[in-house]
C-alpha cells in the first residue's frame, strides 16, 4: 500500500449548501497530483478539508493509513504533511530568514524549548538558509517579510512550507496572480522542491499543471469527473465539455 | 538587542564581547548610588529598578506576544503578597536569605500564570483582553475580601531586617536593598532577553503576526501563548517580590487595575516594539512620577497627556523614535535635522507652555483657599482674578498648535530626505 493521502468518501456541506459530494482520491507516494477545476467546483474546500482548515461532513482523509479526519492542523503538521495558502500567509514583522526558521523549528525537534538560543541552533540555521537559497531569496534575508513583493511573498510562503522538510505538500495555487515570467519561475520552483516528495496541488490554471503534475484530477461541482496522467486528461471528452471548453470560449 | 526582531547573523566573539551591553549595564547599575547619593534618589531608583522588570515581563505578553493585557498587576501583587508571608514566616526564625525572597513571588506568579493562562490564552485580542480585565478586578475584589491573606487596606507589613543574614548583610540601609534589587533587575533582564531569543520565544512574535500560519507549522497558538503568560508572570511576581522587600508592605494598590494601568502606560511610552523600550518606559515614567509630583499636584494628567500623546503621534514610542534617527546619525546627518527640529520645537514648546498654565490655573480656580488669588507658577506670581495670565497661556496653546501643525509637513519631509539618504548609503 503506497497511498500517502487517501480521501474516502468525502463530503461537506456549507448550510444547505453541498460543496464537496463524494470525493475519493488516493495519490500515491513521490507522486505530483493536480486537481484542477473551474471556479467555484470546490478546490479550495477540497484543499481546505484536507489540511484540516475545515472539518468534513461525511468521510475519512487518511495521511499514511492513519485518519485524521477533525485532527489539529499542528497535529497534522507534526505528522509530516505541510501547507501553503492562496491568500499570502506569513509571519509579516519577523524577517525572511526567521520566518523559514520558525518553519524548520517543530520539524527539526526544538518544539518549546525555553532555553536554548536560536542563533546557535546550527542545523536550524543551515537548513534555513539553504531553503532561504532554494527560493532564491539570499539578498532578502534581513528584510521584514512584510514588505516584500507580492511574488516574493509567495515564494517565501513556499519556503515556509517546505522549511520544515514535511513529505507530503500541499500547495494552494502558487501562482495565483503572477505574470507568465513569475510563474514559470514559482512552476520551476515547486518541481525542484518537490523532488521526491508527495505534492498535492490546487490550481486554476491548466498551462501551470500539465508540464508538472505526474496525474490530474478534475473537480467539476463537488466531484472528481476524471483523474489519470496528464495525456489522458487532456484527451478526456467530459473534462473538455466540463472545463476546457470554457477555456477555449 | 534593540529590534524584536534583529538581523538573523549569529552573534561572534567570546562570551564577554558578545554580552558587552549587559556588562555595561551591569557597570552602570553598580556604579549609579555613588552619583545619585541621596536617600530620596536611592529610594527613587529602586522603584525604578522594580518597574523596568514588571514593564519588560508585561511586554513579553503585549510587544513580543501580541496579548493585550489589561490585568498584569495580578502577577505583580500576587507575587507580592506571597513574597511578604514568607519575609513574615522567615522572620520568625526559618532559614530564608533576603535575597531570595523574590523567587517566592516569581514562582507565585508562575503558578498563577499557569492557572489563569490555561484558560485565557486560546485567543488573543478582545477575548484576551476582556479576560484579562475580569480576572484583574477579581482579584483586585479579592483582595479586600480575604482580609487573612491581604490584610485588607491596611495590607501586609514585614520587616526585612528579621530575615536570615546573608554574609553579614542585613539589608538595613537603602543602598544594600538597591544593590539587591538593581542585581535581579540585571538578571531578570537578560534572562527575558535570552527568552525572547528561543524558539519558544521567537515563535511567540511568529504566533503575534500570524497564529494560523504558526500551527501549520506545527504549533499550537495556545501553548505558545500559554508559555510566554507564564514567563511574564514569573517575572512580574519577581518584581512584586522586590516590591515587598524593598517597601516593607504590600497593600490591594499592588494587584488593582491602577497598577496594570501603569504597566501598560510605561511599556507603550517606552514603545512596545523594542525589547529596551519597556526600560525606557519604566525609567521615563518614575522620573515623570516623582520628579513631577515635587511641583505639580495634576501630574497624572500631564502623564496621560503623554499618554495619548504617544499613541497619537508616536505609536513606536520614545524607543522608537530613537531607533527613527539611528540611521542618519550613523550617516552624520543628524545636523541637517537641527534647524526644522527647532522650528517645530519652539512653537510646540509654546503651546506646551499654553497648555500647563492654563491647567494649573483651572486645577488652582479648584483649590485654591477662599480670597486666594495668586498663584506662583514657574517664575511668575499670577492672579486668576484677572484676564491676562488666562489670555496669555490660551493664545500661546492656541498659537503654537497651529504655528506646529503648519510646520509639521516640512519638517517630515525634512526627516524623510535625511533617512532616504542614510538607507540610499547602506544600500550602496
Amino acid at each position: 500500500m503506497t497511498a500517502v493521502i487517501e480521501l474516502i468518501d468525502l463530503y461537506k456541506s456549507f448550510g444547505s449548501t453541498e460543496v464537496i459530494r463524494g470525493v475519493n482520491l488516493e495519490v500515491g507516494d513521490g507522486e505530483r497530483h493536480a486537481v484542477i477545476g473551474p471556479n467555484g467546483a470546490g478546490k479550495s474546500t477540497l484543499y481546505n478539508l484536507i489540511t484540516a482548515k475545515y472539518t468534513p461532513s461525511a468521510g475519512h482523509i487518511r495521511l499514511r493509513g492513519q485518519d485524521i479526519t477533525a485532527r489539529k492542523p499542528y497535529e497534522i503538521n507534526r505528522m509530516g504533511l505541510s501547507r501553503s495558502f492562496q491568500v499570502t500567509n506569513i509571519f509579516p514583522r519577523m524577517s525572511v530568514f526567521e520566518n523559514l526558521r520558525c518553519g524548520a523549528l517543530w520539524a527539526m525537534n526544538y518544539r518549546y524549548s525555553f532555553w536554548q538560543d536560536v542563533d546557535r541552533l546550527d542545523d536550524v540555521n543551515e537548513r534555513s538558509l539553504r531553503v532561504l537559497n532554494d527560493i532564491g531569496m539570499l539578498s532578502r534575508a534581513d528584510v521584514p517579510a512584510g514588505v516584500l513583493s507580492y511574488a516574493e511573498q509567495r515564494a517565501l510562503e513556499i519556503g515556509i512550507t517546505i522549511a520544515g522538510g514535511a513529505n507530503v505538500i500541499l500547495l494552494d495555487e502558487p501562482t495565483a496572480g503572477m505574470n507568465r515570467a513569475e510563474t514559470e519561475h514559482t512552476v520551476e520552483l515547486v518541481r525542484r522542491i518537490t523532488e521526491h516528495k508527495t505534492l498535492i496541488m490546487v490550481e486554476h490554471d491548466m498551462s501551470v499543471v500539465f508540464g508538472l503534475a505526474d496525474r490530474i484530477s478534475v473537480l467539476v461541482y463537488g466531484e472528481i469527473i476524471a483523474s489519470g496522467p496528464p495525456d489522458e486528461i487532456r484527451g478526456n471528452a467530459a473534462v473538455q465539455e466540463a472545463y476546457l471548453g470554457e477555456e477555449v470560449d | 538587542m534593540s529590534a524584536i526582531a534583529p538581523a538573523s547573523t549569529r552573534a561572534s566573539g567570546t562570551f564577554l564581547r558578545r554580552n558587552a551591553v549587559w556588562w555595561i549595564a551591569l557597570l552602570c547599575v553598580l556604579l549609579l548610588p555613588q552619583v545619585a547619593r541621596s536617600g530620596t534618589s536611592i529610594a527613587v531608583l529602586n522603584q525604578m529598578c522594580i518597574m523596568v522588570i514588571f514593564s519588560l515581563s508585561y511586554n513579553m505578553l503585549l510587544g513580543q506576544g501580541g496579548m493585550l493585557s489589561f490585568g498584569h498587576a495580578v502577577y505583580f501583587g500576587l507575587g507580592g503578597y506571597f513574597a511578604i508571608h514568607l519575609m513574615r514566616i522567615a522572620g520568625g526564625g526559618l532559614f530564608m536569605p533576603l535575597p531570595l525572597v523574590p523567587l517566592a513571588g516569581g514562582l507565585a506568579g508562575l503558578l498563577f500564570g499557569l492557572i489563569i493562562g490555561s484558560f485565557s490564552t486560546n485567543r488573543a485580542g478582545t477575548v484576551f483582553a476582556m479576560i484579562s480585565l475580569g480576572i484583574g478586578e477579581m482579584i483586585a475584589a479579592s483582595s479586600l475580601i480575604f482580609v487573612k491573606f491581604s490584610g485588607g487596606e491596611e495590607g501586609i507589613t514585614a520587616d526585612r531586617t528579621d530575615l536570615t543574614s546573608l554574609f553579614g548583610i542585613r539589608f538595613r540601609s537603602e543602598v544594600d536593598v538597591y544593590y539587591l534589587i538593581a542585581g535581579w533587575m540585571v538578571l531578570s533582564a537578560w534572562l527575558m532577553y535570552r527568552f525572547s531569543r528561543t524558539p519558544v520565544g521567537r515563535m511567540a512574535n511568529a504566533v503575534r503576526d500570524n497564529p494560523e500560519r504558526a500551527e501549520f507549522v506545527g504549533y499550537s497558538q495556545k501553548h505558545i501563548r500559554l508559555l510566554s503568560f507564564m514567563a511574564a508572570g514569573f517575572f512580574a511576581g519577581i518584581a512584586g517580590g522586590l516590591f515587598a522587600l524593598n517597601y516593607e508592605i504590600v497593600t490591594e494598590e499592588t494587584v488593582n487595575l491602577v497598577t496594570s494601568g501603569t504597566v501598560l502606560l510605561q511599556a507603550y511610552i517606552g514603545g512596545v516594539g523594542f525589547f529596551v523600550g519597556p526600560i525606557v518606559g519604566a525609567v521615563v515614567y518614575t522620573l515623570l512620577q516623582t520628579l513631577l509630583s515635587n511641583y505639580t499636584e495634576i501630574w497624572a494628567f500631564y502623564v496621560g497627556l503623554i499618554f495619548v500623546a504617544t499613541v497619537m503621534y508616536a505609536p513606536t514610542g520614545l524607543t522608537g523614535i530613537l531607533m527613527m534617527h539611528l540611521p542618519i546619525y550613523r550617516v552624520g546627518k543628524l545636523r541637517s535635522l537641527a534647524l526644522p527640529y527647532l522650528r517645530i520645537g519652539i512653537p510646540a514648546l509654546g503651546c506646551a507652555i499654553g497648555v500647563i498654565g492654563l491647567l494649573e490655573l483651572l486645577h488652582f480656580l479648584s483649590v485654591r483657599a477662599v480670597g486666594q488669588s495668586t498663584k506662583r507658577l514657574f517664575w511668575l506670581t499670577l492672579n486668576v482674578e484677572q484676564p491676562t495670565a488666562w489670555l496669555v497661556f490660551g493664545a500661546l496653546a492656541v498659537g503654537g498648535f497651529v504655528v506646529a501643525r503648519r510646520v509639521a509637513p516640512s519638517v517630515l519631509a525634512a526627516w524623510e530626505a535625511a533617512s532616504e539618504q542614510a538607507f540610499g548609503r547602506r544600500a550602496r
